[in-house]
This record gives C-alpha cells, structure tokens and sequence, in this order.
C-alpha cells in the first residue's frame, strides 16, 4: 500500500506531491531529498529506508519518481506501479521532462488519483485512462450519457482494457519483437555470461472485441506438438526451438490457458501494449565479436587495436554501431586510425567512441589507436574497464520467431485473412562488453 | 579562490600581500568554475571535469613549455576539482615549478597547491623543500612569509626535520621584518605542536622571550602564543618571561587607549595580548620577585577598577574586550589563590555580573565563582551572594545556566548554609531539567551526608528525595541512607517511623519501597508499640506494595519478610501463608522461588532461637567513603569536583586501580539484587553485612595470583616446536590456544583468547612484535573487540609470512583489564623456522649425494645429547615428522637411525636441510647431525631438535 508519491527535479525540488495515508507526514518529502537526492554518497539502492518510513525511487532522465510507505509492501509491485505510471505519463505527453511535469501537472494530479486508491493500484492501462481522463477541457468532450455509461461498464467489467464497439475500416496489426542482448566476454573470446531480454509490442487496429492467439517457436510447445506428429518434423523444428527461461504477460493474456496449454490466447487492448517479456539464456546469436588488444609501451603509451566481427547473415544489415573504448585516466592524447566508420576520443567520458552507421553481416572492420600517457606519481594500475558495443540489428538473437497471429472476431464478419499482419524483429545491444 | 584564507589562517593579522589586480584574473578558471555551477546534475559536472582533466593533461605533456600564467591557471584548475572531492594524481611538478616563479600570484597558487595536496612524495618534498629554502633565504618579505605559511599549514614531521632549526633563526635575527617574525613565531609554534622533539629552542630560548619586549605588537601577539607553549611543556627554561610579561602588561594596561594606535580594540588596548599574557602567567606561581609582583598585583588591580569605570562604547564589542581581559585576570587571581585582597575584588565583580543582561556574562560569571568558592580566602565572600544563585536556579531561562548555578550552590555550601541550600535545591527539583536531575539527586544526598547535624534531618531530606526524583536516585543512594540508618542507633527509630508514614502514600516510587522493606525489616520492632504501625499493619502496608514491584525489590521485601517472622513471631501464620500461596513458591523467576521455598522451610523447621540468630540484626557497615561522591566524580570527570571534596582527593588513587566505584567500597554492599542474608553465597549467613553478590568481583582474594600475570616474558613451551596446535598458556584468569597451519613460507595462527572469570576484560589489546633481527613478520592481525565478557572466548587470526631464517620467536603482548587493575602479559608466539619446513622425499642416493655435497664445516651443525624423554621408536618418528620434514625410510644403512629430508621454505629463498638422528639406546643418549645449505639455519635447527628428544 502506497503510502504517497513524490516528483522531484533535479536540484531535489518537488513537482509533485500526492500523499494517500496520513502516516506519511509533510517531512517524507524533505527526508527522501535530504537522504538521497542530496546525498554525498551517491545512492545506489532504489530502496531507502529513513526512519521506519520505506522510500522506492526510479530515475528518468533528471526526475526522480519516489513512492513512500510506512507498511511492509511489495516491492516488486511497488517498482511495477513506478514503471507502469511512468508508461502513461509518457503516453499522455511525451518525454518525461521537468518542463513537462510542469506544464501538465494538473493531468498528473487526475491520473493519480485515478490510478491509485487509498495507495492500492487500480487500473493502469493507458487505453483505458484515456477515454475518461483526457486532456481537453470538459467543453470539448462531448460525451453522451451512454458512452459515459459504457466507459463504468468498461471499467469496472471483466475486460477493462478494452471497450465495445471498436470499428475500423482496415483491420490491422503490427508486431514489433524488441530484444536486448546482455553479453560480458573475457580477452580470450570466452562469453562470461549472455542473455537476452525481449518484449513482444503490439500495436492493434480491430474492429469489434476479437480474439487472438499468438504462437512462436518455445521449445515446450514445438516439443509437445513434436510427439504428436511425424518424428522427422520434431527433429526437423526442434533445431529451430528456442528455450524461453521466464516470461511475463500483459494482463489480457489468459494465463489458466498457458498453463493447461501453454497457448497464449488474448482479446487485445486497442492500440500499442506490451503483449509479454521473456528472457533466454540459451543459444543466444552474439551479433558482434570485439577482439581487443592492448600493449603497454613504457609507462608514457598505449597501444589499442580493436577488430569487430559480425556474426549474422551477408545480407542482414546492422545500424547504429558504436563501440566505446576506454581510456586511461591520465590519458594526454590519443591518435585514432580507422576503416570504416568515425573514432574520435572524448575526453569528457574517457573513452575513444567508434561510430558506423551500417555493416553487413560475416564483415569484419578494425581501429587502432596510440594513446599517450601523463606519468603520474600514483602507483595504482589502471583497471582496464571492459570495451562496451552498442548496435541495432534486424533479428531476434534470442532466435524467437513468430509462428502464427490468429484473429477470430465471430461476430462481425471478418475473417484472420482479412487482417493485415506486419512482424517485425529488433535486436539492440543491453550491456554488451569485452574485457580487454 | 575560497580557499585563499588558508594561507593566513596562522597569523594574527594578514601580512600585507600585494593585491591582486582585476586584469590578473584568470578567465578561463572562472569560465571552468562557472560551468561546474551551471551543470545540472552529478553527470554533467563529472564530465565537464574529465574534459577539463584531459585538457590539463595534454598541456602539461605538450611539447611547447607553458609560461607561468597559464601553468598558475592549469595549477589553480586541479586544486579546485581537487577541492569538489576528486583524486589529482598530476599536476605536482607543474606547481612545484611555480614556486620558483618571481611573481607573487604564481608562488602562491603553487604554496596553495603544495600545502593542500602535498603527500610524502620522495623526490617532490626534496625540491619542495629546496623551493622554500630558496625563499626563506631571499630578502623578500612576501616571499619568506609564504614559504612559512606553506610549512605551517603542511606542518609534516618532513618539514619539522627539514626547517625546525632554520625558523628560530629568522625568528630571532635582527634583521627580519616584523611580518615575517610574526609568520616564524606562529610557524614554529605549529611545529612544535606536531613534532615538539625535533623543535630544540636551546640557545634561542633567552632571545625569543626577549620577543616579548619587542616594538611591534603583532610579534609580541605572535610570539606569547609561541612561549606560552613552549613554556607548558618546559616552565623552567622560560621562567625569565614571567618578568617580561608582567612589565609588558603593565604597560599596556596603564596605557592610555590612544597609545597603542593600531591595537587598540574599541577603546581597549590590545585586549587579545593582554588575554595571552594573563594566560601565561597562569603556567607560573606567583613572580617570588617583591617588585614585580607588586606591579602585578598593580596591573590586576587597575584591570578591575576598569571594570568599574563606565563603558566608553556602547558597543558590544568593547563590553566583550573589556570582560575577556577581566575574566582573564579573575582566573588569573584564582590561580595564585593569595591574595585574599584581589580575590574578594574579584568576587565582588563577578557578584555584579551574576545581574548582568547578558547570559553569557552571567553563566561565566557563576562558572569563575565555583572556583572562587574553593578558595579559602573567597569562600565567606561568595556566600554573600546566595540568595543571587538560588534565584537564578529557579528563574534563569537558560538551562546551561541553571546546571552552573546548582554547580556553584553545590561549591558554596558548608555547615551554616546546608539547610538552606539542602532545602532550595530540594524544592527545584521538582522542576528540575531532566538532564541533570541525576546529578542534582547525587549532589543534595552527598550534602545532607555531609553537613548533617542531626541525622533525621538526612533521612528526612533522603526520603524526601526519593519522593521527589525517585527516578533519578540511584542505588548508591538508597544504600547509603541504609548505611548510615545501620551504622546509627539514634536515628533507627525516627527513620522506620518516618518511613512508614512515607509509605503511607498511595503511590511510592520503588526506591522507597526498597528503603521501607529494609528498614522496616530491621527496625520494625522500634515502632511495633504504636497500634497505627502494629507489626501486622507493616506487613499489610508492605505486601500491598509488593506486586507492583520489579523481581530485585521482591526479593527484599521477601527477606523483609522473614525478619518479620523474627521480630514478631505473631505475624508468622500470616505470612507463611503468603511464601506459601502459588504465586511465590511457584514464582517462574528463580531468585524469588528459590526465597519463598527456603524462607518457608526456615520458619517452619528452625526454632526461634535459630531464627533469632540466622535474622539477627545487621551489624553495622565499616566507615568508609560515600560511594555517592565516587558516583558523582566519575560523572563529573576529574577536574568538575570542587574543594569540598578536596580532602576525599588523595583516595583517587585509590580509585583508579580499583575502577571507579566498583572499588574496596562495594565488596560489602548490598549487591544489586540487594541479598539481605547472603544465602546464595557460600559465607555464613549473617555474618558478613550481605555478602559480594555474584556481580562484584573479589579483587583481594585473588591478588596472589594476579600477581603473577605480569611476569615479563613467558618462555614457549617447547613442545610447540612439533607440534601446530594446543594450548599455549593458562592461568586463573586468562587461557590462550593455538592453531596454526603453515605452507611453503606463509602461515596463519588462530589464537584463542578464553576469559575463564565471570567478569568481563575491559580494553583488551594484544600486540605482536619481533624482537631484533627477527624476520618472520607477521603481515596482518585482526583487530579484537575491546571486551570479553565473562566466560567467552574470543578469536584472533594472525597472518605470517617468513621472509628470510631467524632464531627468536615474535612476542604476543596482552593487556586488559580485570576487575580495574590492568593485567600485562608477554608471552613467545610458537613461530620457529621448522614450521616452514616442506618435505622432500628422496631415494638413499640422492640422499647420499647431496649429503656429500654439504659438506662445509659451517654447513654442518652436530650435537650429541642425553635423552630427556621415552627413546621409543613411534613417539620418535611421530616428533620427526611434526618437525615438518620427510621421514626416509631405506636410506641410512644402520635401520636404528632416522634420516629426513626437508626444504625451508622463506620469501627470498629456499634453505634445503638434512637430517640424521643416530640414537643409542644403551646410553640413553642421541647424537643429532644437521646439514643445510644455510650454517646459521643449522645451527638453529640443531639447538631446537637438542631439546625435543
């Protein structure tokens, strides 16, 4: 139970305030600030604890988000309610910026109380916040008293996200899968640990309140449906399985079908929702190979070659690759030479930034810098921070792939032929770093 | 720069530096500077820094020298990131080089630099040092002024070595500026204060206190701070300065305040050299010299007359100039305490204060006269003022000020007054600050002990106290007033009469039940006549008590109750009943069980005359000092105490080996469960006052054997040579085991330190140390906790490391504290070269071979000796193989003998050592042959292996 919500900027002073149990008293805010905004060491835990009173802060670019309660809460919820909230200020207006709380605070205010009662969550869905809660005046809507009714139906129904009555001329969906790969590899091309974690987006245009079934390629499912078939199909769409380690679902997924059949079945949400997260640890494709190699010269140089390889199909593109080489801390100037691609040291982060815009897979391109030293009298090593990637490539590296979308509406007259299907698959880099 | 003022932070006033024009700033530090305070978060800041960093960097390595503005710029960039809490580890040479710079700014920037950021860097300090002794010897004024400020702010035991010889030099040459003395004096005296044995003043000691004498008075301010120093540590070299002083205070005081022109501080001359001068004097007795202590005692008085004078400013700054000097000069008339003149003058004065507006005035007012009371010449004068001080307890707003005055009541009270003030502190208790209420219980019990004439007056006044602060009445209190009620006959009546009535009162604060249970127990028969406190009234009056109290006051009151059954065998039936019913004999605490069960079973097995003798009445407690004042001074701390207890000071002695009030005192009292009969403990019952309870330690008892822990040095047992672990040393109080594990030439020791007392060890420390050339070091030992508690053990893990072969073993010093005397205890840790031994295994060849290739005389060690233990074959072989080395079978042609092989494993290198053990059994005898290729290792070895056999 959430006992308030504060906004802060970034000096500390606070946007908002909404207090929803007189346990918290008007000094929460001033503790929260005191203790961890304006704390002189960093503060790296998300949770705080300052006299008996639990705060759980998220950071957005320069505001801090921190709910505060005097009660042994979830916290797991507690961080869900953060994030999901941030979700509907973003799409109420956009970035989530100092100027933008500012400017749409009395928005915030009414989507607070909307989305928490008494500090118990309530409904958070977007979709559904929007058609009661908008931002034009009250003049510009022009309700009916039957739509006003449909909306308490809607909300206080069983299937809250959604509303009746949804028409659409074109039916269509689009399906973004949107992976991040996590790698740490050590000098020697050995992978310390990798894992990738994926969102399925949707983004749905139907008309009417449809029924959707999405299937891809978990190991369980292929298996199952391996026994019943032919045995040369098993082998053949085992290779193609992939094993998903844990997943998470969007609210209108009917679980008690996962779990009897492991089908994910669904009446979307209109417009674009998170459908499910997953995270694969197993057969993950490294988009990239960074192979390092750092000489010391004498105390007054370093030498840094960095080859990159990329691992995927000839005729896939990668975009917006940039890899991020650290450099000594008494680093006096550095010469940058390479291929393909921009290399320019910044001093300001410590690092030597290798940009390319494009590169094709099975390619292989390299940078080599001389860097130049200030001896210094301190004797401590430089720690070699590991060589960090950034990249966007159009695949799954988890190897996920959409089976089938199948949309029933038996209602009205469509059919899933009539349904126009986009799929799209995006794989960006998490923390993907090679010790050197 | 902000941190500019850290420069001058040692003289008194600025020398005058030349002042820094605006087109000298440095734009880009600004522009740096303000781009930090525009950032909007960490991040920002922090890469702005690493820009700047990685610029700094690049010009510093660039190839083009940089001139000195630009350096000084770079130089004052890093000082301020250095300033925001970044590390700078480059920079240091640059502003080195600033130092010998002919421009003022630039030499400061780089002194600013040095003395914030200097670190024991070998080779910087020497050209830092040579830097400031450039500019020491050059005749700019500006210049030396700088190099010492950067030697004081650094103030280094390197730069005390490096200029301490040098500054009384410049301090005392004729041809110094006055600045730059000023800056010496100070810098000097900041040396002294780190490293006072490498400031040697010798023949400079006449010549800096004729400083004292000189013309200008910045020197003179700076100077006094240097010789009252100097002087603390030394008094009789400087003794000469006492006449100096003087003469220059008469001077200065007898000054018209025009005279001093600069130094005259709103209308007073010089108040902060005056200040320094009184305060020097008060090192010293008083001047033996008739003349200048006339003129001392002249100088004081004028000091007070001016206070009489009317005020020339109505500023505050002059009141306080004005009061500083005389509050000075009070001090100082209090600690000469002989002049019985000045002391009531000074008295008078303070009584003026005691009225004054200002707080502060008034509190310091009342904190002088507690010393002054002390004194015998003042005393009766501050009595006068009596009524003052206790209006000022019950009005003064300040609490502060409150605590002083119930402090000065405390300090003037004697025998005509005691009533009074007894009385007045009393009745502001009630309303007393909570936080010193407990002081001001122990203070109004100490004095109605003290000053009682008639001893129902005490015990009215205790009981009153209870009443009043029950709370804060602590149990030396309540024993004591039982003390004293025992120790008089005269007063047991009135004291078991009043507490009666005390308990009269509905509600009673446990501490009164406590009393009334005692005393009633005793000397309930005394008031037994009266039909209002007939003996079952007692009984009914204390048991309605009983079951709002906690188990420790239960427990009295049962004791209580078994007197009753003594002294009025009529009320046997009825509180039989009461031992008897659930509620006690089946009590879940123990102590009040165990009571009810055995009180029962007395009363009704013993016969009267046994009961009578068992519950005699307590004999009387021995004289001694109130454990109360022994309270107080350890709250207090030494120092607070007052004259009135000045003639308890000599048993302070006493006190510090016996631990604060935990001394000789409380063997005897009451322990704190307050045991009336003793029954736990193993004395006859009734014999001695309530025995030592189990929580107070015998100290006497035992002294016998303490003794012997401090013996100087406990050799090892040299069984340790073979063998890892066991118990290294015991004895009444302390045991300490031993586990070690021991690879190639590392090792580890898990000492266990078992406290086989039942009280705790207080500040126990444990050093090692290694005697000599000892190499073996030991790399790392865990810190201890400074406590064991009565019957745990503690761990102690010790890292060693061998670095080459030694002899002796490292010393484990131990010391702590048992029962307040401290317990020293040296002892050999078991660390001996064969501990690093690791076993070779070789055929009888290689044996052979390398024998033959050992075969120096000094590589050889041999010794034939008797045997001391069993000549058995398996307790032999089991001692050979906890030496560490490979027992070789096979090797030796005669199967008696046993040959072993083993390499010495220390950080710079490896000693291999041979063995052979040849044992004659008809002789009893063994001859031992060791060969390594280290002769001092063999000799070591074989004086070690000598004695195990």
């Amino acid at each position: 139970m959430i006992g308030g919500l504060f906004i802060y900027n970034h000096k500390g002073e606070v946007l908002i305030s909404r207090v929803y149990r007189d346990d918290i008293g008007r000094n929460a805010v001033d503790a929260f600030r005191v203790n961890v905004i304006h704390a002189r060491q960093q503060v790296r835990s998300p949770v705080t604890n300052i006299a008996r009173t639990s705060f759980f802060h998220v950071k957005r670019s320069n505001i801090w988000l921190a709910a505060v309660t005097k009660q042994n809460v979830n916290a797991a919820m507690v961080f869900e309610f953060l994030y999901k909230m941030c979700d509907v200020m973003t799409a109420y207006f956009g970035k989530i910026s100092e100027e933008n709380i500012k400017n749409n605070f009395v928005l915030i205010y009414e989507l607070l109380d909307e989305i928490l009662d008494f500090g118990y969550p309530q409904n958070s869905e977007t979709g559904a916040l929007k058609t009661f809660i908008t931002q034009q005046g009250i003049k510009g809507q022009h309700q009916t008293k039957e739509e006003q009714s449909q909306i308490t139906s809607q909300v206080t129904g069983q299937i809250g996200w959604r509303r009746e009555g949804i028409k659409y001329r074109r039916n269509e969906l689009f399906l973004d899968v949107l992976e991040s790969v996590n790698l740490l590899m050590s000098p020697q091309g050995q992978v310390l640990s990798a894992h990738v974690s994926g969102r399925v987006v949707m983004k749905s245009y139907l008309s009417g309140m449809p029924e959707c079934k999405f299937g891809m390629n978990d190991k369980i499912v292929i298996d199952k449906q391996g026994k019943g078939g032919a045995s040369d199909e098993a082998g053949k769409s085992g290779k193609q399985s992939i094993a998903i380690d844990d997943c998470t679902f969007h609210q209108c997924v009917r679980l008690s079908k996962f779990d009897s059949e492991r089908s994910i079945s669904f009446i979307p949400p209109d417009g674009e929702y998170e459908l499910m997260r997953y995270r694969t640890t197993k057969d993950i494709i490294l988009p990239f190979r960074v192979i390092p190699l750092v000489r010391e010269v004498g105390r007054t140089k370093l030498e840094v070659k960095v080859v990159i390889k990329s691992n995927f199909k000839p005729s896939l593109l990668a975009q917006k690759i940039e890899v991020r080489i650290p450099t000594p801390l008494n680093t006096s100037g550095v010469q940058v030479i390479c291929m393909k691609g921009k290399a320019k040291y910044k001093a300001s982060e410590n690092a030597i930034v290798w940009k390319i815009k494009r590169m094709a897979g099975m390619k292989e391109s390299q940078i080599s810098a001389e860097i130049e030293l200030l001896p210094t009298n301190d004797k401590k090593k430089w720690a070699r921070p590991p060589i960090s990637m950034n990249f966007e490539v159009p695949f799954a590296p988890s190897g996920l792939k959409v089976r089938y979308l199948k949309v029933f509406e038996s209602k009205l007259n469509y059919s899933d032929h009539d349904v126009i299907k986009w799929v799209r698959y995006i794989g960006r880099s998490g923390i993907y770093e090679t010790r050197c | 720069l902000s941190c500019c003022w850290l420069i001058h932070r040692h003289s008194d006033k600025p020398a005058k530096m030349p002042a820094v024009s605006k087109g000298d700033g440095m734009r880009g530090l600004a522009v740096f500077i303000s781009d930090i305070r525009n950032c909007k978060s960490k991040e920002a800041e922090i890469k702005r820094i690493n820009k700047e960093l990685a610029n700094i960097r690049s010009k510093f390595k660039g190839d083009k020298a940089l001139d000195g503005y630009s350096k000084k710029k770079y130089v004052c960039k890093l000082l301020f990131i250095f300033l925001l809490g970044h590390d700078i580890d480059f920079g240091h040479m640059e502003a080195v080089n600033l130092l010998s710079s002919n421009k003022y700014t630039e030499k400061q920037i780089g002194y600013l630099f040095i003395s914030v950021l200097v670190n024991s860097n070998s080779e910087l300090i020497r050209l830092i040092n040579n830097a400031i002794k450039n500019d020491l010897s050059s005749r700019n004024p500006t210049f030396m002024c700088l190099a010492l400020h950067c030697i004081a702010n650094v103030g280094s035991r390197e730069m005390a070595e490096a200029f301490a010889s040098e500054i009384p030099r410049i301090l005392v040459a004729g041809d110094t500026m006055d600045s730059v003395k000023q800056s010496a004096a100070l810098c000097l005296l900041r040396l002294y204060k780190t490293s006072p044995d490498l400031v040697l003043m010798g023949e400079w000691t006449s010549r800096v206190v004729h400083l004292l004498n000189d013309q200008h008075m910045g020197v003179v301010t700076a100077a006094i701070s240097l010789i009252t120093c100097l002087s603390q540590k030394n008094p009789d070299e400087f003794k000469t300065c006492v006449s100096l002083a003087v003469s220059r205070l008469s001077r200065i005081v007898s000054s018209a305040s025009t005279d001093l022109q600069d130094y005259t501080y709103y209308f007073v001359p010089a108040p902060w050299l005056s200040c320094k001068l009184l305060r020097l004097l008060q090192c010293y007795p008083p001047p033996e010299d008739g003349a200048v202590k006339g003129r001392l005692v002249e100088c004081l008085e004028t000091i007070l007359n001016k206070a009489q004078e009317p005020p020339k400013s109505k500023k505050v700054q002059h009141s306080n100039a004005k009061n500083a000097i005389l509050f000075e000069a009070i001090s100082l008339i209090i600690h000469y305490d002989s002049e019985p003149n000045l002391l009531v003058r000074a008295c008078n004065q303070l009584g003026q204060f005691l009225q004054h507006r200002e707080t502060n005035l008034r509190y310091l007012a009342l904190e002088s006269m507690c010393t002054l009371a002390s004194s015998e010449f003042s005393h009766e004068a501050v009595k006068t003022h009596i009524e003052t001080v206790i209006n000022a307890l019950k009005t003064e707003r300040d609490v502060s000020v409150r605590q002083r005055a119930a402090d000065l009541l405390y300090a003037m009270c004697d025998r005509s007054n005691a009533k009074q003030i007894v009385a007045e502190m009393l009745s502001y208790l009630e309303t007393a600050d909570y936080s010193i209420r407990e002081e001001m219980v122990l203070k109004v019990a100490i004095l109605a002990e003290k000053y009682a004439v008639d001893y129902s007056w005490y015990v009215d006044t205790i009981l009153n106290l209870i009443r009043i602060a029950g709370d804060y009445v602590s149990e030396e209190v309540w024993y004591r007033v039982i003390q004293i009620v025992i120790n008089r006959d005269d007063v047991q009546g009135y004291a078991a009469k009043t507490v009666f009535e005390a308990l009269q009162a509905p509600a009673c604060h446990e501490n009164m039940v406590k009393v009334g249970g005692y005393i009633l127990g005793e000397f309930g028969n005394l008031i037994a006549g009266d039909p209002r406190s007939s003996p079952l009234v007692q009984f009914n009056l204390l048991h309605s008590k009983f079951h709002l109290c906690s188990v420790p006051t239960r427990a009295l009151l049962l004791s209580a109750y078994i007197k009753f059954i003594n002294l009025f065998p009529e009320t046997k039936a009825t509180i039989q009943e009461v031992l008897r019913c659930d509620s006690q004999i089946r009590n879940s605490d123990v102590e009040l069980q165990q009571r009810a069960v055995e009180y029962l079973k007395l009363s009704s097995i013993a016969s009267t005359d046994v009961l009578a003798t068992v519950l005699e009445e307590m004999p009387p407690f021995p004289e001694r000092e109130s454990s109360i004042l022994a309270k107080l001074k350890k709250k207090k701390g030494p120092g607070a105490v007052s004259v009135t207890e000045l003639e308890d000071s000599k048993r302070e002695g006493g006190e510090l080996n016996g631990g604060g009030d935990r001394g000789p005192d409380t063997a005897s009292t009451p322990s704190p469960s307050a045991d009336l009969l003793g029954i736990r403990s193993a004395a006859p019952v009734g014999a001695a006052p309530a025995s030592a309870g189990s929580l107070l330690v015998d100290v006497f008892s035992e002294a016998g054997d303490i003794s012997s822990l401090t013996n100087p040095l406990i050799p090892l047992p040299c069984r340790f040579v073979c063998k890892n672990n066991g118990v290294l040393f015991e004895n009444q109080l302390l045991q300490i085991g031993i586990k070690s594990e021991y690879r190639q030439n590392l090792g580890r020791m898990y000492l266990f330190y078992g406290n086989k007392t039942s009280v705790q060890f207080a500040s126990f420390t444990t050093t090692v140390s290694c005697p000599g050339e000892l190499q073996s070091h030991i790399l790392s030992m865990h810190l201890l906790e400074p406590l064991v508690e009565g019957g745990a053990q503690i761990q102690q893990v010790l890292n060693i490391e061998c670095l080459t072969d030694f002899s002796d073993a490292p010393l484990l010093n131990i010391k702590f504290r048992y029962g307040g005397a401290l317990q020293n205890l040296t002892l050999k840790l078991p660390v001996t070269i064969n501990k690093f031994f690791q076993p070779t295994e070789m055929t009888s060849s290689d044996f052979f071979q390398r024998w033959k290739q050992l075969s120096q005389p000094q590589q050889e060690a041999q010794k034939i000796f008797k045997a001391n233990h069993s000549m058995d074959t398996e307790v032999l072989k089991a001692k050979l193989l906890g030496l560490g080395t490979a027992l070789l079978d096979n090797v030796d042609p005669n199967p008696e003998n046993y040959v072993c092989a083993g390499v010495i494993q220390t950080k710079g290198q490896q000693v291999g050592c041979l063995l052979r053990l040849e044992p004659n059994a008809q002789a009893q005898m063994y001859r031992l042959t060791l060969r390594c290729s280290k002769d001092s290792v063999s000799r070591r070895l074989c004086e070690l292996l000598a004695e195990q056999f």
